[in-house]
């Protein structure tokens, strides 16, 4: 088909206001056939509510969208559809009771006359070419529950491809990949360009960003903070773009403190993950103590072990408390306390005020004869709100109103109330902005300072590296090294994670 | 006193006034009490009800566990010659058996509360069929208990003891959902069961605990129902129950979807309904419409309740919008 290249997608001064929020305010960006934009912002910038005005989910407040020549004042979904806009989303949620024809093909099956039966073989028909143009090494008819992440992933491409999608935009499309996975999909991203689709590529990974964009536009506060062209895109103007001034990365002088005593003790540790490879390991009071590995390598399991969500072989102890296994209320009472990685599913109840989910944990302290008491439990709230900066107009705001960094930062505050002597943060900083980041750093040097010790599972390697007094690394439920002072290198702790 | 239950508790005023300007029967001390008293009876399970809903489960087996403890009640005390006190005890403690088992049963084999509590519903209906041989358990003229009758049908100055029963009840279970550790556990458990986990709650009893409050209410009520009565058919006494009692916790601002809803909604709900079968009866509509009615107002008041949340968020975004151009007006955020 020729003209493709023409394909022209345009927003022009797109505002939309959600209750109390001014979610994007005179937006526009444009983007062609045969072009990869990168969009870059902060978590709360506006890219989410862009993503919907071009999936017709959201109806701009002002503003237009013109594609082709034709000018809308909003799209609905199927408008969207009809024009050729499709997502590729950072979740993926495919149905896994079907086969990769029938998660490709849903809602568009192709039926046999009279009785409007499934054609299976025309449904494979057009999907089997889709998947060879994009060097899938999965067949029409796999079931969709064996498929991994980034094999799910390319699934929500051929279904965006079979569509004739003429726009791709992808959201965070690499959060969960490895990392010869990531490469493979920018190299799928780099065919679909020079097909002459037009890609939106929205990453907090500058790296892939720089890597695979044509242009970059980057979005602040709801508005335009600017452009890079090609010869422009460096990791340095991207994220001063995103924050409007340079990050400064330092990091105070604190030299380890090994006199310091053993604060939390794993002995023979096993999860139901990975049952045959016993952890071993040491937290000292006081220290970072970061943990790296690919996505999988049993880190989290390990820590919901540890901390009695799931089941465990073996021995932890906590100062010189030894935990039963599964009772969350005994390791609280020791002290442990973990910040789960999924902050919206584990670690808050969305629709309580940010008070109530303070006090959730702190029930006990907080209530006389099982009473609840109001007043001190707004004062939890307060004390919360000051010591972490949690930003909201009033503490009996739902938690879901507020944006990813203030979440966490009422997750944080839940469990410090509980003066904890061991600490496991997963993931604490993932998807939160910089700077939301910069302040949880904040928050855990001065914890470490007053001789809590932190235990931070991070797939950032340099957050790992730069945050962490020490890094264990796992790979498949192993401890495979603990490295510390100048070993505390990006090489050697990939060398370790991949075993 | 949340918005929702302030506009259901309007609603209830203005039907009870139409009604009563219609029909000033209705306000007369007789149709009051008896009112009254049908409030307290339906009450008792409807705020049982709540207790499960608020964890987003369900318990369908109300009817029947009020037709299979009506039965043992007056089997104990009129044939069994068992002191009444033991009886109530013996019911009492029954239905918290039966709590036990369907907490246990969902918590511990993960089955749906509604399949469990489905079965439920059918198990105990045909137990209580079978326990009479089908028949008709009641009292017969001679019997005669009149403490026990004084203390659950009597009234006190004109006031059905049910009703005080179920006023009491009231106030408990509002302190227990909106004032105490208990109550906030179970919003929690109802809102977010994996945070609640995350959280050290012991979610797994905190439902237990939601069935056991919710059967031992049932059977409260199943006393109740069965000295108003008197006589009990197994094959239909408490039909649908479960069903008035699920509608009056959704009218009073119940999500099935759990962790939403007031005390003082499903209370409100409960005086809708049994207003709205006065109406029923007084107005002369045919008796046979008597579901319709009750099945169009809940339609109704639930439609409304989600346009009045979708027609303020949409006020709101105006206001914003507009605020946008007045950055003066909308003031330091």
């Amino acid at each position: 088909m020729t003209g493709r290249g023409q394909d022209r997608y345009t927003l022009t001064g797109v505002t939309k206001v959600y209750p109390g929020v001014v979610a994007l305010q005179d937006v526009s960006l444009s983007v062609s056939g045969g072009e990869v934009v990168g969009l870059i912002g902060e978590n709360g910038a506006g890219k989410s509510t862009l993503m919907k005005v071009l999936g017709g989910l959201v109806h701009p407040n002002r503003g237009s969208i013109t594609i082709g020549g034709t000018t809308f004042a909003g799209l609905t979904p199927a408008e969207a559809t009809r024009q050729g806009i499709a997502f590729v989303h950072q979740e993926l949620n495919p149905f896994t009771n079907l086969d990769v024809t029938g998660n490709v093909l849903l809602g568009r099956e192709i039926t046999r006359r009279p009785f409007g039966t499934l054609d299976r073989e025309a449904m494979v028909r057009q999907v089997r070419p889709i998947l060879k143009r994009l060097g899938a090494r999965f067949g029409p008819l796999d079931p969709v529950a064996h498929l991994s992440l980034a094999d799910q992933q390319l699934l929500e491409i051929a279904r965006a491809l079979s569509m004739d999608a003429r726009l791709v935009i992808f959201d965070e499309p690499t959060s969960s990949l490895t990392l010869p996975e990531t490469q493979a999909l920018l190299g799928v991203i780099d065919d679909l360009r020079r097909q002459g689709v037009a890609v939106l590529f929205i990453s907090h990974r500058l790296a892939e960003v720089g890597q695979i964009a044509d242009r970059v536009i980057g979005l602040r506060d709801g508005r335009n903070a600017g452009e890079l062209a090609r010869a422009e895109i460096t990791k340095d103007r991207m994220v001063r773009l995103m924050i409007g001034r340079d990050l400064i990365r330092s990091r105070p002088d604190t030299a380890p403190q090994p006199d310091h005593m053993t604060a939390l003790r794993l002995r023979g540790v096993r999860t139901a993950a990975w049952p045959e490879s016993a952890v071993n390991l040491d937290l000292r009071a006081g220290e970072i103590f970061g943990m790296a590995g690919l996505v999988g390598a049993g880190r989290s399991e390990l820590a919901c072990a540890a901390f009695g969500i799931d089941g465990r072989r073996g021995e932890v102890t906590v100062g010189a408390t030894r935990l039963p296994p599964r009772s969350v209320a005994a390791a609280l009472q020791a002290g442990l306390c973990l910040v789960p990685e999924n902050r919206k599913e584990h670690g808050l109840v969305l629709d309580f005020p940010i008070a109530a989910n303070i006090a959730l944990p702190n029930l006990a302290a907080l209530s006389r004869r099982w009473v609840v008491d109001r007043g001190a439990e707004m004062a939890l709230a307060r004390a919360g709100r000051d010591r972490l900066g949690i930003r909201s107009q009033s503490l009996t705001r739902a938690a879901a109103e507020l944006s990813g960094g203030n979440q966490q930062k009422v997750v944080l505050a839940k469990w410090l109330a509980l003066n904890p002597r061991v600490i496991i943060l997963d993931e604490p900083t993932r998807g939160i902005d910089v700077g939301a980041k910069a302040e949880v750093y904040a928050v855990m040097r001065a914890l470490a300072a007053e001789g809590v010790a932190i235990w931070m599972i991070s797939s950032d390697m340099e957050e790992v590296i730069a945050v962490s007094d020490r890094v264990a690394v796992m790979h498949r439920g192993r401890v495979t090294g603990i490295l510390a002072g100048s070993q505390m290198t990006e090489e050697n702790i990939l060398r370790l994670a991949v075993g | 006193m949340q918005k929702k239950d302030l506009g259901l508790g309007i609603l209830v005023l203005v039907v009870g006034a139409v009604v009563s300007v219609i029909n000033p029967r209705f306000l007369s001390p007789i149709n009051l009490a008896n009112t009254a008293n049908l409030i307290g009876l339906f009450g008792l399970f409807s705020v049982a009800q709540a207790f499960v809903i608020v964890t987003a489960g369900i318990e369908l087996s109300v009817g029947s566990v009020i037709a299979l403890l009506g039965v043992v009640f007056v089997d104990l005390i009129v044939t069994r010659d068992m002191p009444w006190p033991a009886a109530i005890a013996v019911v009492l403690l029954l239905g918290c058996v039966i709590g036990l088992v369907h907490g246990w049963l969902i918590t511990r084999l993960k089955l749906q509360p509604f399949v469990v509590t489905l079965c439920g519903l059918l198990i105990y209906r045909g137990i209580a069929r079978f326990y009479t041989a089908d028949g008709t358990a009641g009292f017969s003229f001679d019997d005669s208990f009149p403490t026990l009758e004084w203390l659950v049908s009597g009234r006190s100055g004109g006031v059905p003891h049910s009703f005080m029963a179920f006023s009491v009840v009231t106030v408990i279970a509002w302190f227990v959902l909106h004032r105490t550790v208990l109550g906030r556990h179970l919003f929690a458990v109802g809102k977010n069961p994996e945070a609640a986990r995350f959280s050290g709650i012991a979610t797994d009893r905190v439902t237990v605990l939601a069935y056991v409050i919710c059967a031992l209410l049932t059977a409260m009520s199943a006393i109740f129902f069965a000295m108003y009565t008197r006589s009990i058919q197994p094959s239909s006494h408490g039909n649908f129950y479960e069903l008035y009692g699920i509608a009056a916790a959704v009218l009073g601002g119940f999500s099935l979807r759990g962790g939403e809803g007031s005390i003082v909604g499903v209370v409100l709900g409960v005086v809708l309904l049994q207003v709205l079968q006065n109406l029923v009866n007084l107005l002369g509509i045919p008796s046979s419409l008597n579901f319709a009615v009750m099945g169009s107002v809940i339609l109704i008041g639930v439609i409304a309740d989600t346009q009045v949340a979708s027609f303020r968020n949409l006020r709101r975004q105006s206001k914003a919008v507009a605020g946008l151009d007045n950055p003066a007006d909308s003031g330091g955020a």
